[in-house]
C-alpha cells in the first residue's frame, strides 16, 4: 500500500506503524463524568471497543521511518484503496483538541 | 453415510459409482429452536455437539458462502495447548483431548497427526518462559518437555543453531500436538450434524437479526427470515458485522493474516516449529510442501488478501531458522480473516439479548480451538451456563479488568 503523505508525498506503508481507529484521538475527558463508574464505562468503550466497519475506515498511522508525523488515513478495509490523507494533528484542531 | 475399509474395497470394485452427497441440502424451515449462523468449523461443531451431546433437536446452521470455506479452510492446520494462563489453558488441553478421539467419535478420516510441536528458545530469559509454560501446562494435564540445544540438533540437524545473533539453546516441546486436515474437520462435523437431522443452509447470508422485547426471534437471511429460540453467532472474521445488527460494538479488529506452502519437497520437517527469534512457524504437509506462517498485516482488513511486506517478513523469519530453503519456491499463499481481540483470547458468551449467544474473537488461533469452542458453545446454547474450561471467556473481562492477555501486549489488536 501506498499511502499519501501530505507533506512527504506517497510513502510505502512499510515506513508507517499502524494504531487503528481514527476514534481513538477522542479520548474522554475523566473530569466530565458524573461518576467514577460513568467515567470507567466510557473509557472502556474508548479503550476497547471498535466500529471494525467492512468498507470505509478512518485510521491512524505513524510515520515511525520517516517525519514521525501521525496521520488519519481513509481506506477502504474491503480493497485496501486510501482515498484520503490528512495530518492527524490537523483533525484533532479541528475537533477543539490542544487548545 | 458410512466409511469403512471394506466399503472403499467395494466401491473400487464397483467403479466408485456408489458414493453420495456426504449431507443434504435442506430448504429453510420456517423456525428452529437453534440457529448457528456461520457454517465454518466452530458452527458446525456447535450444531454437531449441541445435536450430539446435549441431544437437542431442530437445529439449524446457516453459511452465506459455502461449507468450510472461511478459516477453517484457509489455515496452518496446527494443534497444540501451550498455553500459559488460567483462562486459556484448561479449554485448549480439553480441545486438544477432543483432538484426540475425533476421527473415532465423527467416523471420519481427519488425518490427526500428532507429531509434535516445538517452540525454539534462543536466550536464558526465553527458555525461563518456557520454563514456567511448560510447568503451567503440566499443571493443567497437559504434556510438556524442555528440550536442550542436543536434543533439538538430533531432531533437526539443519537447523541455524550457531546464529550469531539468534543462537538455538533449545526448545519447549509438546509431543501431543500436531496437524490435522483442515477440511477434513469441516466435514467430518458437517456430515456428522447432518446425520443427526441438523439443517445445513449454504448461500444463507444474515443480514439481520430480529428480536422483540429484548429478546430473539429469528434472523433475518437473504433466503428470508427464519424464526428461533435461540441463535448463536459463530462467524469469526465477520463477527462485527454480523453483530452489528444488533448495534452491538465488539472488543476486536478484524485483520488479515497470510499464510503460505513450498513446493513439494523430500520429507525434512517431521512435526512442527515455531521460531522464537522472528514470528514464523513451519509444518511440512503429508504432500511435502512447507507449509508456513509470521505475523498478520496489521492493519484493518476484511480482504482476505495481503501485502507484500509481510511475504518478505515471513520469508526472512524463514531463511534466518533454516537458510538451506532460500533455494525453495514458493507454491501459493493466501490470506484469512481474523478477529483481533483486545488482549488476543476468544469470547465465547451471551449477549445483553436474550436468546442471542456469540463465539468469536479467536485470533488467529482458533483452529486448534474447533472442537471445543463447538463443545463450550452448544454447551451454553444448551444449558444457558458456561462450560467450567471456558467460564473466562467473557465479553465484561475488559470492563472487570480480567484480560486474558498471553503476549501481555494489551489493548493493540495488531500486536497479539
Amino acid at each position: 500500500m501506498i499511502i499519501n503523505h501530505p507533506l512527504l508525498g506517497p510513502r510505502d506503508a512499510q515506513e508507517f506503524t499502524y494504531l487503528g481507529d481514527a476514534a481513538l484521538i477522542d479520548r474522554p475527558d475523566a473530569l466530565s463524568f458524573p461518576s467514577t463508574e460513568a467515567a470507567l464505562d466510557a473509557f472502556h468503550d474508548y479503550l476497547y471497543l471498535r466500529d471494525n466497519p467492512a468498507g470505509e475506515h478512518r485510521e491512524l498511522w505513524f510515520h515511525e521511518q520517516g517525519d514521525r508525523s501521525w496521520l488519519v488515513v481513509t481506506r477502504n478495509t474491503v480493497t485496501h484503496e486510501i482515498t484520503k490523507v490528512e495530518l492527524a494533528r490537523d483533525v484533532a484542531r479541528a475537533k477543539g483538541r490542544s487548545k | 453415510m458410512r466409511y469403512s475399509g471394506f466399503r472403499v474395497i467395494a466401491e473400487a470394485l464397483t467403479g466408485h459409482k456408489g458414493w453420495k452427497p456426504a449431507w443434504r441440502d435442506p430448504e429453510p424451515q420456517a423456525s428452529y429452536d437453534y440457529i448457528i449462523v456461520g457454517g465454518g468449523g466452530h458452527g458446525l461443531a456447535t450444531a454437531y455437539y449441541l445435536a450430539k451431546e446435549f441431544k437437542q433437536a431442530r437445529i439449524a446452521v446457516l453459511e452465506k458462502g459455502y461449507l468450510g470455506g472461511g478459516n477453517v479452510g484457509r489455515n496452518t492446520t496446527i494443534i497444540r495447548s501451550n498455553y500459559l494462563l488460567d483462562g486459556n489453558e484448561p479449554f485448549y488441553e480439553f480441545s486438544l483431548k477432543l483432538w484426540e478421539g475425533l476421527e473415532q467419535d465423527f467416523n471420519y478420516n481427519a488425518m490427526v497427526s500428532q507429531r509434535g510441536i516445538i517452540n525454539l528458545y534462543h536466550t536464558d530469559a526465553q527458555r525461563d518462559a518456557y520454563t514456567r509454560r511448560g510447568n503451567a501446562m503440566i499443571l493443567h494435564g497437559a504434556d510438556a518437555e524442555l528440550l536442550n540445544r542436543d536434543q533439538v540438533r538430533a531432531m533437526y540437524p539443519f537447523l541455524n543453531f550457531d546464529n550469531a545473533r539468534f543462537p538455538i539453546k533449545g526448545a519447549l516441546m509438546q509431543r501431543r500436538g500436531g496437524t490435522v486436515r483442515h477440511d477434513a474437520v469441516a466435514w467430518g462435523y458437517a456430515r456428522g450434524a447432518d446425520q443427526r437431522g441438523v439443517d445445513l443452509i449454504q448461500n444463507c447470508e444474515v443480514i439481520g437479526i430480529r428480536t422483540e422485547g429484548g429478546r430473539v426471534t429469528g434472523v433475518e437471511t437473504t433466503r428470508g427470515f427464519i424464526g428461533a429460540k435461540k441463535v448463536g453467532v459463530a462467524v469469526a472474521g465477520s463477527s462485527s458485522k454480523v453483530m452489528s445488527h444488533v448495534n452491538m460494538r465488539l472488543p476486536m479488529e478484524s485483520h488479515v493474516l497470510q499464510a503460505f506452502v513450498s513446493e513439494g519437497l523430500k520429507p525434512l520437517i517431521d512435526g512442527v516449529m515455531t521460531y522464537g527469534a522472528g514470528h514464523f512457524y513451519v509444518s511440512q504437509s503429508d504432500k511435502g510442501g512447507l507449509v508456513f506462517g509470521g505475523d498478520i498485516d496489521g492493519y484493518n482488513s476484511y480482504a482476505q488478501r495481503g501485502n507484500m511486506p509481510v511475504v518478505e517478513d515471513v520469508a526472512e523469519g524463514g531463511m534466518s531458522l533454516m537458510p538451506m530453503i532460500g533455494r525453495a519456491r514458493l507454491l501459493r499463499s493466501w490470506g484469512g480473516i481474523m478477529d483481533m481481540s483486545m488482549d488476543g483470547s476468544p469470547i465465547i458468551d451471551r449477549t445483553h439479548i436474550d436468546g442471542l449467544y456469540f463465539n468469536g474473537g479467536w485470533c488467529y488461533g482458533g483452529f486448534k480451538a474447533t472442537p471445543a469452542s463447538g463443545w463450550c458453545f452448544a454447551h451454553l446454547l444448551a444449558t444457558d451456563k458456561p462450560h467450567p474450561t471456558a467460564t473466562a471467556y467473557r465479553f465484561d473481562r475488559f470492563r472487570k479488568g480480567l484480560m486474558i492477555d498471553e503476549k501481555g501486549q494489551g489493548a493493540q489488536p495488531n500486536l497479539h
